[in-house]
């Protein structure tokens, strides 16, 4: 689905859904490079069962028109943008990645628009590797290739694609290929240059799931329970199997956590 | 800074796409026997149905050791996503009726596989499916072929029989330039030789009955997307872009963006065709797999030792390689394909098609009958056997001659292959004598 927001092209997809107003509303936000496809195996369900879903297209990423935003602050806002384009006063938010970046601002920045919270493989920074930092802003495609390693865990890095036929690595390098045109760069500049995820985490008071892979290593366990911890009212749980692409990887109990937060707290 | 730490071809060929089994700890692949799987809960199948989450819920659709091969498929040849199916045939017909609907046309390599052959000039049209065939050399033939309602170009990187060579970058910008896929059949190659994602595929097809699979026991075949081309563009491709009503208005493009083609064929083609692979040749096919890289490398140095046997023998009149630097395409062959351009050959006898039988009814080693890529050496007679359904057009078109023998090396010692091709050449000698049996 296609709207404009500010003026230019936004993407995002309700899996094939008319948005019914009288129904609750999530918004998915993907992490560095992908789009909404990374959300899949979490939207088409709530999608089928009671909620409008509203899996984005961050600007410059997948079918939304560029450039990419170069802050995270920007993301947070375009998010609040496209939720008033589309008249919808209050959503629920879930990220990956850096989307959890987004996520914690956009709850900061505009609570009045935000009803529940879910960061996924999240953390309250996301500085980057310098190196691998420049090999992005310069489109080199070994970033992709060290991204696509490092976010999958054993698991991802073996295969067992909860979907049959489908290839982690595979799909991963081709959803982070298609951005690699300076959305991925842009991306992780954003990422190294956010500070204000402490201040963010603090002022939340929305009920809040957090989702951590025992075997992430872009965002350790070790950092999502930390921002945890500064969310007041947060939640924490930690897949076995996952490394950072738990929506993925370990995409059926993603979604059953996800699912069990939003029946509990609606 | 270091290099990414993904798994490497040979580590692929051995582990991708399987977890060791959680139950009893099953170090292979379990061939799991059965039709169908428990839901946990009417919201669990419902789920399932409708694409909601990953899962089995048919052995038709899909089954936990299929899915095995078609992760490890998909990883050795880079792709997003596979599909495995009955056969390479199948596989064939489901990659061109994923997207091709009556009214459509192909456009063709004329150096295909004879099934293949006649399923585009026979088959596809009584569907409204037509096709335009294109010697694989001529470019210019390609671009000149493409129409308005044409869906992909359709080839072989190494033709078969004739063993010429498509310049599949070409092809490829071509197919580019006119806003379609191009669909090559990899059997011959496999992602050992070359990478066809590399070279400009957009989907793989591939008859992993053959060098795959490499044992002659088990048919199957593949869909390999590489998940790189827009359906989006040009609203040619309604099947990936509009919502379909068979998944509540799902788009495929939309939801799978990668993976569209893939789930596409296999949500529709596999419930409404149903050309599955049973999972004991899943399990047949992999164990193959595991031992692709030394095969092949077998494959390609006992080719070489039966290329300086077959030159250098008085009663063959024209030996048929890439390898051969005589060979049209030799140049393209040796840069597509460094490490080999295959593992068949083709060779004309002296006498002709009563030398040719002659020479094969005398084979006792080799063996005579209609597969390729097997481990044992295989030889057929094209005309008379698996390109006989075509006329003297389409044979001529093909590359055919009468006196073509088909040679698929396999991995004996050639020694032994090379003493029963003596006897075979002095039995060729006695034409008359043969045939009159």
């Amino acid at each position: 689905m296609k709207l404009k927001v500010n003026g230019k092209t936004a993407y995002f997809t309700t899996s094939g859904r008319e948005i019914d107003k009288k129904q609750p509303t999530i918004v998915f936000v993907h992490g560095s490079g992908l789009t909404h496809v990374s959300w899949v195996l979490q939207t088409r369900y709530f999608a089928f069962h009671g909620y409008n879903t509203v899996a984005v297209d961050l600007p410059g990423h997948g079918d939304s028109e560029g450039p990419p935003l170069e802050t995270i602050e920007e993301m947070a806002d375009w998010i609040s943008d496209l939720l008033q384009t589309l008249d919808i006063e209050k959503s629920s938010f879930v990220g990956h990645s850096q989307g959890c970046l987004i996520g914690l601002e956009f709850a900061h920045r505009h609570p009045q628009k935000l009803e529940l919270l879910a960061l996924i493989n999240g953390s309250l920074a996301m500085k980057m590797n310098p190196e691998l930092l420049n090999l992005a802003l310069n489109k080199d495609s070994k970033a992709v290739d060290l991204m696509i390693d490092w976010v999958h865990g054993p698991l991802g890095q073996v295969g067992g694609h909860p979907v049959p036929g489908l290839s982690h690595i595979g799909m991963g390098s081709q959803l982070v290929t298609s951005n690699n045109n300076g959305a991925l760069g842009a991306d992780f500049n954003a990422c190294d240059k956010y500070t204000n995820g402490e201040v963010a985490a603090e002022s939340i008071s929305n009920k809040t799931l957090c989702i951590m892979g025992k075997y992430d290593r872009m965002t350790p366990k070790k950092v999502g329970l930390e921002l945890a911890s500064k969310i007041k009212n947060s939640k924490s749980e930690i897949i076995e199997d996952s490394g950072h692409m738990s929506i993925l990887e370990t995409a059926s109990d993603t979604k059953n956590l996800l699912k069990t937060f939003f029946m509990e707290n609606n | 800074m270091t290099d990414p730490k993904t798994y490497k071809f040979n580590t692929k060929t051995l582990h991708s796409g399987h977890q060791p089994d959680k139950n009893f700890g099953s170090r292979a692949v379990p061939i799991y026997q059965s039709t169908s799987y428990l839901f946990q809960d009417a919201d669990h199948a419902a789920a399932l149905f409708n694409l909601e989450e990953g899962g089995h819920i048919y052995s038709r659709i899909s089954n936990p050791t299929v899915a095995v091969l078609e992760e490890r498929v998909a990883a050795l040849e880079g792709g997003s996503a596979t599909l495995a199916t009955a056969s390479g045939m199948s596989a064939m017909m489901l990659s061109l009726l994923t997207i091709c609907s009556a009214g459509d046309h192909i456009v063709a390599s004329s150096q295909l596989y004879g099934g293949s052959f006649n399923l585009l000039r026979l088959t596809l049209p009584r569907f409204g499916i037509e096709t335009t065939f294109v010697k694989p050399r001529d470019l210019e033939g390609f671009k000149n072929a493409i129409k308005p309602n044409t869906k992909c170009i359709f080839g072989e990187l190494i033709g078969n029989p004739g063993i010429e060579i498509m310049n599949l970058p070409e092809v490829s910008k071509i197919a580019k330039d006119a806003g379609i896929p191009v669909i090559i059949d990899g059997t011959f190659n496999t992602p050992y030789l070359c990478n066809l994602f590399d070279l400009g595929a957009d989907i793989i097809v591939h008859s992993l009955t053959k060098w795959m699979a490499g044992h002659g026991t088990s048919m199957g075949g593949a869909i390999v997307e590489k998940g790189e081309f827009d359906w989006t563009q040009g609203n040619k491709f309604p099947t990936m872009t509009e919502p379909y009503v068979g998944y509540h208005g799902l788009s495929f493009a939309e939801e799978f963006g990668p993976a569209a083609f893939t789930m596409r064929a296999r949500a529709e083609g596999m419930r409404d065709f149903g050309p599955c692979m049973s999972p004991t040749n899943a399990f047949n096919i992999l164990t193959g797999i595991e031992t692709l890289s030394i095969r092949m490398e077998k494959h390609i140095a006992n080719t070489k030792i039966m290329l300086d046997y077959l030159t250098n023998n008085e009663n063959v009149s024209w030996v048929n390689h890439p390898s051969l630097p005589d060979h049209p395409d030799h140049d393209i062959a040796i840069k597509l394909m460094p490490k080999g351009p295959g593992s068949m050959i083709a060779f004309g006898i002296k006498g002709g098609r009563d030398a040719g039988q002659a020479f094969i009814n005398a084979m006792k080693l080799t063996s005579h009958l209609a597969n390729v890529g097997d481990a044992k050496s295989l030889v057929i007679h094209p005309a008379s056997t698996t390109h006989s359904q075509m006329d003297k057009q389409s044979l001529e078109l093909a590359g055919l001659t009468e006196d073509m023998i088909r040679f698929s090396v396999g991995l004996e010692d050639m020694e032994d292959i090379i003493n029963d091709f003596d006897n075979g050449f002095r039995a060729s000698q006695k034409p008359r004598l043969v045939a009159s049996r």
